[in-house]
């Protein structure tokens, strides 16, 4: 009974609730009329919001000793779940059987226990990063513990359901996906999306000025 | 709910627009901004933490815009905001931040720290959370039009002695003129060698310009407070007076605000664009020194390194010309560590430098500064911002740093070829 509710309603639940939410948000953020800058521009805005985009991926150079930890923490784990989410056999294989109806090669299994630990340790530090630095324990909010603990049981649950020897820790892991998937539109997870357009106003508005963001 | 806080809640929710939500949906609360504030790294206290001055606007964004935020409010759960939330942030916000927006150059996921603390300060000054001294120097720019209280009368006492001394007439009022130069309060009370500079240079290179009687001042207290209507209503001055003249450029001058209100924020405030052009003294100067008009002699053998105004360089873009100039007649220009677009503000930008409650504060944060010309061991600063120029003077002196300023159009003038 259990099961077939985790497999089935409250799956398309998650799915609606998850792609309705990020089309909401990004819509309400790409689509409103953003007011024409009447200035005279000295650099394209354009150019300047695509270079923005890939150019906040690495750390100003001053500015990198000062915050190492979070660089690399932060690489770790979001290299580690995206090579855990789109090149761990299962989850090729459902997305083949469920979505796309193709697959691609996976990751060795060695790869996917690097990765995991990569995601693992960097999620870890920059948790305990949030709670013990004074300033993140400042800024933070329920939100982002909720976002990182919900992050953490995911990736936990997964790598239990690994083999799926127990179909218990799998459905264990597809709820806590579900969780994951309803909770993401409403929270910090949405960053995942809203960086680019935050990015792309941040560089349009310096590339104008003629500035290098 | 008093009336102050409902006008300051009002006007935070008018703040917020695109920009603002896609920015705060963005943020994961990393820190990474307090690194980038002269005003965490030289105190440590986490409140400076750029993206922490925000708050005021954010609790109104998640209580009118997020699903949880909704519902907290609907159910009573979340705290509301009080005049005491807006006296903490009064502090926060003009005290502790410059408006420097260094913060906003290395936040990783894009957000424009310094563009929403900007309206943050709009919803403070629309509940009177703001410093006596910046209410002053607005009420006297709106009232004699000058933050500093300058009257014409003083401008052309000023110039009298500039004509003195230099045997050079200073136009005023000519109508049709090419360039109409802008003032700051600070450069004719403070560096009317700016003045000096600009006639000597002029002359040489032959530039038709002109000052406006009814609109010299180029300082925008309205921009430094955080009340768009008053940066409106000083603005409109100046574009009366271009008007009126008829000139074709106005010039911005030493000044880094200055160029941020009437280059960059002056026709969105207004609503339409100029019919006038506007440069930036260093931007002209560069032209006319690549055109040939501009001929200088010599170098300057001492040491010297730039301080570059954050609104002129950072936030203003013009970051080449400074160093095309200096090049010209420096022979031992250094860079500071952190310059560019990624320079270290003096401390005293956004209008702190206006604020007496800030003065401990902004000389702690000074701190910054002293470290980067300590690495350099310079004997000249050069700088292009008379307010910057006056807030290391004070703390060079409090430091018993005896380095002296001089601004870039001056130095030029040491150089100048001029006829005989």
């Amino acid at each position: 009974m259990i099961m077939d509710f985790i497999d089935g309603p409250f799956w398309y639940f998650s799915l609606i609730v998850f792609f309705s939410g990020i089309i909401w948000n990004m819509g309400s953020i790409v689509f409103a009329l953003s007011k024409v800058d009447l200035s005279v521009s000295r650099g394209s805005a354009v150019s300047g919001a695509i270079k923005t985009i890939f150019t906040r991926f690495a750390a100003d150079k001053g500015m990198a000793p000062h915050i190492r930890l979070q660089i690399i923490a932060g690489y770790m784990f979001h290299l580690g779940l995206f090579a855990l989410l789109f090149f761990a056999a299962p989850h090729i294989l459902f997305l083949e059987e469920h979505f796309l109806g193709f697959g691609w090669t996976p990751m060795p299994h060695w790869a996917f226990i690097i990765a995991s630990e990569f995601a693992f340790l960097g999620l870890l530090i920059l948790w305990l990063h949030r709670i013990l630095n004074p300033v993140s324990r400042l800024i933070s909010t329920a939100d982002d513990h909720i976002a990182s603990i919900l992050t953490f049981v995911v990736m936990l649950t997964g790598c239990l359901a690994l083999l799926e020897s127990f179909t218990a820790l799998r459905l264990l892991h597809r709820f806590s996906v579900e969780l994951f998937l309803i909770y993401f539109p409403f929270s910090r997870l949405m960053h995942a999306f809203t960086f680019i357009p935050s990015r792309a106003f941040t560089g349009a508005w310096f590339g104008r000025r003629g500035i290098s963001s | 709910m008093s009336d102050r806080l409902e006008r300051g809640l009002n006007t935070l929710r008018a703040q917020i627009d695109t920009k603002v939500k896609s920015y705060f949906s963005s943020c994961v609360h990393c820190g990474i901004c307090a690194e980038a504030c002269l005003f965490y790294t030289e105190t440590q206290d986490p409140r400076y933490t750029p993206i922490y001055k925000t708050q005021p606007l954010h609790k109104v964004w998640q209580e009118e815009y997020t699903f949880w935020g909704k519902i907290g409010k609907k159910l009573g759960l979340t705290k509301s905001f009080t005049e005491a939330d807006l006296a903490n942030w009064e502090e926060l916000v003009y005290d502790g931040c410059s408006m420097c927006g260094r913060c906003s150059m290395v936040c990783p996921v894009g957000i424009d720290v310094a563009y929403i603390i900007r309206k943050v300060k709009e919803g403070l000054a629309a509940a009177d959370y703001s410093p006596e001294g910046l209410v002053g120097a607005a009420q006297r720019a709106v009232e004699i039009g000058s933050p500093m209280g300058i009257r014409l009368k003083a401008l052309k006492a000023q110039i009298k002695h500039v004509e003195a001394d230099t045997g050079l007439k200073i136009p005023m009022d000519v109508e049709g003129a090419d360039y109409m130069a802008l003032l700051s309060s600070m450069e004719i009370i403070n560096f009317p060698e700016y003045i000096e500079a600009l006639a000597r240079i002029f002359k040489q290179a032959g530039v038709s310009w002109t000052l406006c009687s009814e609109a010299f001042e180029a300082t925008n207290s309205g921009l430094q407070i955080g009340n768009s209507k008053i940066a409106k209503l000083l603005l409109e001055r100046v574009v009366a007076g271009a008007e009126k003249l008829k000139v074709k450029n106005v010039i911005s001058p030493e000044c880094g605000h200055a160029y941020a209100a009437i280059r960059w924020d002056g026709p969105n405030w207004l609503g339409k664009p100029y019919n006038f052009k506007v440069v930036h003294i260093l931007e002209l100067l560069d032209e006319l020194k690549k055109s040939g008009h501009l001929k200088t002699s010599g170098k300057e053998t001492a040491r010297l390194t730039f301080h570059d105004p954050c609104q002129i360089v950072r936030r203003g873009g013009v970051e080449a010309q400074p160093r095309h100039l200096l090049e010209s007649v420096a022979e031992n220009f250094v860079e500071m560590t952190d310059h560019g677009r990624m320079n270290w503000c003096c401390g005293g930008g956004g209008g702190v430098s206006a604020n007496e409650r800030a003065d401990e504060l902004k000389l702690k944060a000074f701190n910054r500064k002293k470290a980067q010309l300590d690495e350099l061991n310079v004997e000249t600063i050069v700088t292009a911002c008379a307010n910057c120029r006056l807030v290391m003077e004070e703390g060079l002196e409090e430091n018993e740093m005896d380095i002296p300023i001089i601004g870039l159009s001056e130095l030029l003038v040491e150089y100048l070829v001029e006829d005989k």
